[in-house]
């Protein structure tokens, strides 16, 4: 490079030069670095989120052009069943669902976090449902719950804790919304034990034996130390958690398809229903929006309180 | 703490503790490899035992799977878009979290939030307007539109994760090579690219897992046979208007599974440090 070999050849004298040079780079170098990410974001995230507040406005339908309608599809959606019906699934999912990764996940990895045989073949079983398509995993699911030849009720016949046939898992409404939540938590549980683990072996020994000395017990040992000092981890868990099962798609559309009669809706697969299956773009997208409350909250939530620093 | 050697019988018991939990991981991928494997006379004979093959494995499904629907095809698709995908966004996630972690220029402070927030976005709020944009772009029903809209998702996870990784490069090293001479690209790609190959490594593997198992944009922008993924292939042809679809249904998510589990085996540690540098949906 020209200039390179320039500046190998000038003299010390020219140090000052050299560093407001290297400066001026920086701050063009900095920009064209950043440019192919911010285009993208700018072209297929920020113009479409732009878009979408458009079609919630209006009452665009798939091959028609749209008017604009105010706040009538927000109107509308409030007044129908299916609507109202979703709002409450998606809090009942998501709450129970976080509950219950949140309190199994710190269980699991207080085990994982002992001295345990084939430590690493463990956490990688744990970590399996993680990593395999959820849309696929959603399938076996799908086929443990089948009403003729469901897997799960034959083991429950056989130990007699279910009378046969046992529930219709995906056809009756609080079964259905139970199997969702169940794959959910079987999803999402890897995430919060191995992030928990990574937390709970970042604590420092020494507390625990200072803990130990003054005659705590393993109990409140847990209370006093543990839960404390983890905190910030179990905050950050919780908050990804709560915005990406919010948001679930897979596990419902493949499971229920939302079914029986809404009881397993959520925004997204509503949203679906609504935007593409019956065409009304304007108020599927509307639905869709009704998620982005809860991001702008898990954003705020992880600026202000997790990450001190911006970005 | 003074090792204290924990008796046996806790032991056994902490491992009795974790059986529950290996179980409920584990169980669904058994029943489901297990389902793919029984011929279809045992699989809806309701006096058999669902838990184990009784009357013999056979690989009719996958045969049937293999030949007589279009999963191949699927396949290489989800490959196409996948590789596709993640090059394209590892490149610009790179070059971005570069900017972020070292670089001082107007407007960086901005454009780190911009990309945090954007990597909390969850792909179902924006699908429907997408859609639209994908039809504009000339890429209705094409696995292009896939190749297009991944990176969304794909380059503010990678920036993310990489600019931490950079982080944690000594400044001084970098400093070091430019006063001997190096450009800042020098220092970049013969610095600091191979200090972060672990989190380079990382970098791939996730955009590789997240790009084969998306589904939301794969079953929204695509839909005739040639062009559809492997999950949007599975979830939605292979399911027949009887019940005897089960064998093959199983089978198809087997072995549409096999290209993560693979990366999973061989590289199970780089899932574990990347799932745990806080860098994951």
């Amino acid at each position: 490079m020209a200039i390179g070999s320039a500046r190998v050849a000038a003299p010390p004298a020219a140090l000052g030069i050299r560093v407001r040079e290297l400066l001026d780079r920086e701050r063009f170098l900095g920009p064209a670095f950043v440019s192919p990410a911010l285009l993208l974001i700018g072209l297929l995230v920020a113009y479409p989120f732009c878009m979408a507040i458009y079609f919630a406005l209006s009452n665009a339908f798939i091959g028609r052009p749209s008017q604009f309608v105010g706040f009538a599809n927000f109107i509308n959606l409030w007044e129908s069943d299916a609507f109202r019906q979703t709002f409450q699934n998606a809090f009942v999912f998501t709450g129970a669902a976080v509950a219950f990764k949140l309190v199994l996940g710190i269980t699991l990895a207080l085990l994982l976090n002992q001295q345990l045989w084939f430590t690493r073949l463990l956490r990688g079983a744990v970590l399996l449902p993680w990593v395999i398509p959820t849309a696929l995993s959603t399938l076996a699911w799908w086929w443990m719950f089948e009403p003729l030849y469901s897997v799960v009720n034959w083991t429950g016949t056989a130990l007699g804790v279910m009378d046969p046939p046992g529930p219709n898992w995906l056809g009756q409404k609080y079964y259905a919304m139970t199997a969702v939540v169940t794959v959910n938590v079987w999803r999402g549980l890897p995430f919060f034990a191995i992030t928990i683990l990574a937390g709970l072996v970042s604590i420092p020994k020494e507390l625990y034996e200072a803990a130990e000395a003054d005659g705590a017990g393993p109990i409140s040992r847990f209370w006093h130390v543990t839960l404390p000092l983890l905190k910030p981890v179990l905050a950050i868990v919780v908050l990804f958690s709560t915005i990406f099962t919010f948001s679930d798609f897979n596990i419902v559309y493949v499971l229920t398809h939302g079914g029986p009669i809404n009881s397993t809706h959520l925004f997204a697969t509503l949203a679906r229903q609504i935007g593409l299956e019956s065409g009304q773009i304007g108020q599927g997208a509307a639905v869709s929006l009704y998620l982005f409350p809860v991001l702008v909250f898990v954003v705020w939530a992880q600026l202000r309180f997790v990450r001190k620093q911006a970005y | 703490m003074a090792v204290k050697r924990r008796p046996l019988r806790t032991k056994i018991l902490l491992h009795l503790g974790l059986l529950p939990f290996l179980i409920f991981a584990l169980f669904p991928f058994y029943h489901m490899t297990l389902t793919s494997l029984k011929s279809d006379r045992e699989l809806y004979d309701r006096q058999a035992v669902p838990l184990l093959i009784q009357q013999g494995p056979t690989l009719e499904h996958y045969q049937k799977l293999l030949w007589e629907t279009g999963f191949l095809v699927w396949t290489k698709n989800s490959l196409l878009v996948t590789l596709l995908a993640t090059t394209i966004s590892v490149i610009i996630g790179t070059v971005a979290a570069y900017a972020l972690a070292r670089l001082k220029f107007f407007g960086v402070a901005t454009f780190g939030t911009g990309i945090f927030v954007t990597y909390l976005v969850p792909t179902s709020l924006l699908f429907l307007p997408l859609a639209q944009v994908v039809y504009w772009l000339g890429l209705a029903d094409s696995k292009w539109a896939l190749v297009v809209t991944y990176p969304t998702f794909l380059v503010p996870f990678c920036t993310w994760l990489l600019m931490g990784y950079f982080r944690t490069v000594p400044k001084e090293v970098e400093e070091c090579a430019m006063v001997d001479g190096a450009t800042r690209l020098q220092a970049l790609t013969r610095i600091v690219l191979p200090i972060a190959i672990p989190g380079l490594v990382c970098a791939v593997l996730f955009a590789f897992t997240l790009s084969w198992n998306e589904f939301i944009y794969a079953l929204t922008f695509t839909s005739s046979s040639e062009e559809i993924t492997a999950a949007v292939g599975v979830t939605s042809e292979l399911i027949r208007g009887d019940i005897y679809f089960w064998g093959g249904l199983m089978a198809g998510g087997v072995l549409a599974s096999v290209p993560i589990v693979l990366l999973y085996v061989f590289f199970l540690d780089y899932y574990v440090s990347g799932l745990t540098a806080g860098a994951v949906k």
